[in-house]
């Protein structure tokens, strides 16, 4: 890529260095020439024709150095499977599409150049040619073909259903931050939530009515394992918002009303990116990318990608909203309050009122 | 299907006009039912509005090119938009939201198509005037009473709309989401549901003119290109206008009489409201709906414009006249069918994602018909470089470069990581903003002669098309690579991406600020010749750039009813120019072939025998006018 750049750009520089000298001169001769009145042109003609050509040379140059200066960031390392192929894709069809720049580009600026008036000149007269039509419709068609082909396979992958071992993981906008819930150590299940049950602890309106919910646990930063496909589950509270992790090339809105899901599989673990970087502060962020009010902008929170069984860890040592908050065991209903004991730690469980404490276990097998 | 549909003009119609020929001041500038004063309005309308957009894009460039600007110069100007130095991050969001308002509907669909519509339609076709001119009028007085509504939002406490041009619900149904959801977007609503009624009244007058109003000769396969383009325009623009309509109606629906087309499952502001079954994903459907025939419907005749421009000044025909209108026909069908791929990644069915892609890209075939079709063109020609050549010369660069990354951000797999971020943003600037300004440039310049009856500063014309293209290229052109960077667009900064991205393109962006600082600065060069030359200008002669096409047969001096005398009738198409034999480089359409014996082929002297039967409808032609 990088070097087709450079070539094309030598040769065209080479190219426009020829035609600049030789115009030079004869523009010089047409200049002294007799300025005819009845000429449709004035001295400015040789000169803007020129100027295509300098642009042509020039923005050759200024649009390779660009490119190579500032390749080291664009397409950051991808750092899940499906990112390693559109990346890939992504670079072919540049690859093509640079090709068709460079080319219709330079005959564009040097046929004015080149067909420039000149007095005494008839243009051809030229209306129309079937085949070359027919080529040029038929070229494009098949290399889009090509493209759409491949890219409509990597899509049709991407947004296959997920696999069942997926690790679940809902993600949440609001204005203006991220809310992530895990399905929990004991169901990967994420339980229900509602928006009407929100209030200032329950951000996310948890559904305790539903025994899912009594494992899952929420954090303000996001842990993913390593090489495990992930599901996220994507929702929003109050307006648009869109996740966007840039170096897993994942990106899927938020719609109030309508979940949405994305899955994908990381492969590169935070260290190894601090790694390959060189930056030890590395850290993979989940950005908003979908216009969302003031603080759209800083709407960021930080994902750490771990080994699996760095994640396993992480996330046993995590403790489900309803350890956090026993007061939410009022809000389960009386079969499953049982069930949900088992997340109220001793403490909480002692100051708790006689009648929770009095839906014994034993009642709770007889219950299931 | 030679119609006749025209004008009138017998001695008699003309003896009519005259007698009422002396207009007040009142009907003849401002109530003008005349097509040519219309266009004027709209053409300066829409230049005075390319300033406010313009300038609106210079002060977020400052946020974004130099972030730690102290900014308290423009309190003057901004008032308490200027906080501490820096500017309001709401005000940030407004800008860029009314920038694209402005210059997508405001410059680009008014300025363009209203101008070079209303003025090229009668005067190429052969028609005294627009089908109706009172009708014509009202569009461009609804378009002036949505300027002033949107204008005015500008000024109000709590701001202009926000929510990206787009406004997406919920954000902008909901008052409690941002301040610029409150007024500001009632504003905003109601100026596009009466910009909507002047681009409805406008395009139907445009499509019955094409249709009805041809002189007699003008058959459809004889209409020069930019009627053709103006005439897919309008058709598109009359079909998918009403959309937006619908749009915007459900959105004040749902902002005022609390119904929940867009609206479910909302908790915003510490309280859940009732709202619940809409889809905010429907108003995207409706919105792109229009959306995307919108890039035509401002393309397209800048695309047009250029057709003629290029091969008026290459001296030559226009290479494939047939298949530039069928890819133009095929542009029009395809812009319907693909709307969906700005929204491959809102949660829509993936397989509605598939289906997208492929029409998408289909309509990259027509598009490249069309680039190559324009360098052709100028193979073997015998170029002239106007300032308008220069203009449509550069058009045609920036539709190439533009449209080239069209084909990677319309695969979805691809448009996965670059939906949203400054990819697009460089992608859509080019290909659909800097191509159809051009093609307004070019537009202006070529046809200056016939508005104004006055000729243009070509010096002025030369240093304002460099300046610009180059300062185009040097904007946009680096803004691809900020988008592979992964910088989302409508970032008020880009602090929280962290890992040192931001810093990596400080220069980038400062050069970016600095080029578009640059760009806008040059076109007051434009300003002072337009303006100049409409008061001191040189005289324009009868046909300065020996064109083919009949504006340049009628009076330099436009008059009510474009023709003293009969309309001329068309014998030919419209781009016979260096025609083998011919001792003149150009023959205009209202030569008869019977008249060039010496260059006709051999197909063209069996016209001869048509000219009779063409003459023969002029008292149909002029019966039109007469009742």
């Amino acid at each position: 890529m990088t070097y087709l750049i450079g070539l094309l750009s030598v040769v065209f520089l080479a190219l426009a260095i020829m035609i600049v000298n030789k115009s030079m001169a004869l523009s010089k001769g047409i200049q002294g020439a007799e300025q005819d009145s009845e000429s449709p042109v004035d001295g400015a003609n040789n000169i803007n024709a020129i100027g295509f050509i300098v642009f042509l040379v020039l923005g050759s140059i200024g649009a390779a150095w660009s490119f190579l200066y500032s390749k080291p960031d664009l397409l950051p390392v991808a750092a899940s499977d499906h990112g390693l192929i559109t990346d890939k894709m992504f670079w072919i069809s540049m690859g093509v599409i640079t090709f068709a720049f460079f080319v219709t580009n330079a005959l564009l600026f040097i046929f004015p150049f080149v067909y420039r008036y000149k007095k005494g000149n008839v243009a051809t007269f030229y209306p129309v040619n079937h085949k070359l039509e027919l080529i040029w419709t038929v070229i494009p068609a098949i290399v889009m073909a090509v493209l759409v082909f491949t890219g409509w396979r990597t899509w049709r992958d991407i947004t296959a259903q997920a696999p069942d071992n997926a690790v679940v993981i809902e993600v949440t906008g609001h204005q203006f931050g991220w809310y992530v819930r895990y399905s929990g150590n004991d169901d990967n299940k994420l339980g229900n939530n509602n928006y009407k049950l929100i209030d200032d602890t329950n951000s996310l309106g948890i559904d305790y009515t539903d025994e899912k919910s009594f494992d899952d646990f929420t954090a303000n930063e996001m842990h993913l394992p390593k090489g495990v496909p992930v599901l996220l589950k994507i929702k929003a509270q109050d307006v648009l918002h869109s996740v966007y992790l840039p170096y897993q090339r994942v990106k899927m809105d938020a719609v109030p009303g309508m979940p949405t899901k994305f899955w994908f599989v990381p492969n590169k673990s935070t260290d190894e990116m601090r790694y390959i970087t060189g930056n030890p502060e590395f850290n993979y962020k989940l950005n908003c990318t979908e216009i969302c009010g003031r603080g759209h902008f800083g709407m960021a929170i930080t994902v750490f990608v771990d080994e699996p069984e760095e994640y396993a860890a992480w996330c046993k040592q995590q403790k489900p909203f309803l350890t956090q908050n026993p007061d939410f065991l009022a809000k389960v209903p009386e079969k499953l309050k049982s069930k949900a004991q088992k997340y109220i730690e001793a403490p909480a469980a002692q100051s708790d009122s006689t009648q929770a404490s009095g839906a014994t276990p034993a009642a709770s097998t007889s219950l299931r | 299907m030679a119609t006749a549909t025209l004008h009138a003009t017998d001695s008699h119609a003309h003896e009519h006009e005259h007698e009422h020929h002396e207009l007040g001041f009142v009907q003849k500038y401002i109530f003008s039912e005349d097509h040519k004063t219309i266009a004027k309005q709209y053409l300066i309308s829409g230049i005075i509005w390319a300033f406010f957009g313009g300038a609106m894009s210079i002060i977020f460039r400052l946020q974004l090119g130099f972030p730690n600007m102290d900014l308290t110069w423009l309190k003057p100007v901004l008032g308490q938009w200027i906080v501490e130095g820096k500017l309001e991050k709401e005000f940030y969001l407004a800008l860029v939201t009314m920038h694209g308002t402005v210059m997508v509907f405001f410059v680009l669909t008014a300025g363009l198509s209203g101008t070079f519509s209303n003025f090229l339609i009668p005067l190429q076709i052969g028609a005294r005037d627009m089908a109706s001119g009172f009708i014509n009028m009202l569009s461009y007085w609804f378009f002036f009473l949505a300027s002033v509504i949107m204008f005015s939002s500008l000024f109000i406490e709590t701001g202009p709309a926000s929510g990206g041009w787009v406004i997406y619900p919920p954000l902008s149904a909901l008052p409690q989401a941002m301040p610029g959801s409150g007024l500001g977007m009632t504003l905003w609503l109601t100026s596009m549901a009466l910009f909507i009624v002047s681009q409805l009244m406008g395009g139907i007058n445009y499509i019955c003119t094409v249709i009805n109003l041809r002189t007699r000769g003008m058959s459809f396969t004889k209409l020069p290109l930019t009627i053709w383009a103006f005439f897919f325009t309008a058709i598109l623009g009359l079909l998918s206008f009403p959309v937006l309509l619908s749009a915007a109606l459900l959105l004040i629906f749902d902002r005022s009489f609390g119904t929940s087309f867009y609206l479910s499952e909302i908790y915003i502001g510490g309280e859940a409201l009732p709202n619940i079954g809409g889809s905010a994903i429907l108003y995207q459907h409706l919105f792109w709906f229009l959306g995307h025939p919108e890039v035509y419907i401002v393309l397209l005749p800048a695309l047009g414009i250029t057709s003629e421009i290029i091969a008026t000044n290459s001296r030559k025909p226009i290479f494939g006249y047939r298949a530039m209108i069928g890819s133009m026909m095929g542009i029009t069908c395809l812009a319907f069918i693909v709307w969906a791929h700005h929204m491959f990644v809102t949660g829509m069915n993936p397989f509605l994602g598939s289906v997208f892609m492929f029409l998408t890209l289909i309509i990259a075939v027509p598009s490249a018909v069309k680039a190559f079709n324009y360098i052709t063109t100028l193979w073997k020609g015998n170029l002239i470089f106007t300032p308008a050549m220069l203009f449509s010369i550069g058009l045609v660069s920036l539709f190439i470069s533009g449209g080239l990354t069209g084909i990677i951000l319309g695969n979805s797999a691809l448009d996965i990581n670059l939906h949203d971020t400054y990819f697009v943003v460089a992608h859509f600037h080019l290909v659909m903003g800097a191509a159809s300004f051009f093609g307004l440039m070019a537009g202006v310049y070529h046809w200056f002669p016939k508005l104004f009856g006055k000729m243009m500063n070509k010096n002025a014309g030369y240093i304002h098309f460099w300046l610009t293209f180059v300062g185009v290229y040097c904007v946009f052109f680096p803004m691809h690579y900020i988008g592979l960077a992964g910088f989302p667009r409508r970032y008020y900064s880009f602090t929280a991406l962290g890992n040192g991205r931001m810093e990596a393109f400080v220069d980038m962006n400062m050069f970016i600020s600095i080029a578009a600082i640059l760009t806008f600065l040059a076109q007051a060069i434009f300003a002072v010749n337009f303006f100049y030359s409409i008061f001191k200008g040189k005289r324009a002669p009868q046909n300065p750039w020996n064109s083919n096409t009949l504006e340049w047969t009628a009076p330099i001096d436009g008059i009510h009813g474009n023709w003293e005398g009969e309309i001329p009738a068309v014998y030919r198409w419209p781009y016979d120019y260096s025609k083998p034999g011919s001792a003149v480089d150009f023959i205009p359409q209202n030569v008869p072939y019977s008249a060039t014996l010496e260059s006709n082929f051999p197909e063209e002297n069996e016209e001869i025998a048509k000219e009779k039967e063409i003459e023969g409808l002029l008292d149909t032609q002029n019966s039109v006018y007469n009742h």
